[in-house]
């Protein structure tokens, strides 16, 4: 091993000791996770665009027939289930751009740790606005 | 026989690409160069539908057809629907070369995947640009209220 640390291994031992792997390795920090949420909140938005293409066309087939999908989805299990799409689609968005500045800017791999919990503290915010305003919408939309 | 084996660091030339389009970079071009754009598309998509006004609660039948009664709309949403589907079908892509150990799950996937991006653009845009937001013999009170006034 050429790097020096103190703490990582046991003297003499590949085994490392703390919970994970520490020093300039990738996995298990930030780096990794938004990675992760990237791909997850990814797949999600894609199977969820493929779906929401095919129920916007029914407007071609009938009014009723559209009014008829649309109105299974105003409910409250919807209702979270769109909260949660809105959440994807700002973390995707955030870490898009965080990914884009660690492409193209100079300094953005410096940053990147730092970027990520901008895009976390941005997806707090923008979900602190929206949630409240479209849980209203859901809620006050039974009984009608 | 003797081997040279460099010095590590030392520079080194890339091989060069044989003559052609180098389609992986300008996918990883596009890839954020369409994000940015749906980054805006897709918040104010978001924005109109489903923060202004009643949010939710106001998207029916008669919604979209004032919407797309309005060419802005429609560019709007067609630009979104080519730009999202690329976009989400190539990052796909991507997964399934990642997690897809064999060559014809993989052939099988993506040939899933390019057809469900040429099925759908293909479907979305003809949506978009036939719709018709006060079809004859509807039931007035489920359209726009411009429909009943001529």
């Amino acid at each position: 091993m050429s790097r020096t640390e103190t703490g990582t291994h046991a003297p003499g031992s590949l085994a490392p000791t703390g919970k994970r792997p520490q020093g300039t390795l990738y996995r298990g920090r930030e780096g990794m996770w938004s990675w992760v949420l990237h791909r997850i909140t990814g797949i999600a938005i894609f199977f969820f665009l493929l779906v929401h293409i095919l129920d916007t066309a029914l407007v071609r087939v009938a009014p009723e027939a559209y009014n008829a999908v649309m109105s299974t989805y105003k409910n409250p299990i919807m209702g979270l289930g769109e909260t949660a799409l809105v959440g994807a689609i700002a973390f995707h968005a955030y870490n898009g751009i965080r990914i884009i500045l660690i492409d193209f800017w100079t300094k953005g791999p410096k940053y990147q740790k730092v970027m990520f919990y901008v895009v976390i503290g941005l997806w707090v915010v923008t979900m602190a606005g929206f949630v409240p305003r479209h849980l209203i919408n859901v809620f006050s939309e039974m009984g009608h | 026989m003797s081997t040279t084996i460099e010095a590590p660091r030392s520079p080194y030339s890339r091989a060069p690409r044989s003559r052609g389009v180098n389609w992986e970079k300008w996918g990883w071009m596009y890839m954020r160069a369409s994000g940015l754009v749906l980054v805006v598309l897709i918040f104010g998509h978001l924005i109109v539908n489903l923060v202004l006004g009643d949010g939710i609660k106001a998207i029916d039948f008669a919604f979209v057809g004032g919407k797309w009664s309005n060419p802005f709309w429609q560019v709007w949403d067609c630009l979104m629907l080519w730009l999202a589907m690329i976009h989400g079908a190539n990052g796909m892509r991507t997964l399934v070369n990642d997690y897809a150990s064999h060559r014809t799950t993989r052939g099988i996937l993506k040939g899933a995947l390019l057809f469900s991006v040429i099925v759908l653009i293909t479907l979305g845009t003809l949506v978009i640009f036939t719709f018709d937001p006060c079809p004859a013999g509807a039931p007035a009170d489920l359209l726009a209220s411009f429909c009943s006034a001529s």
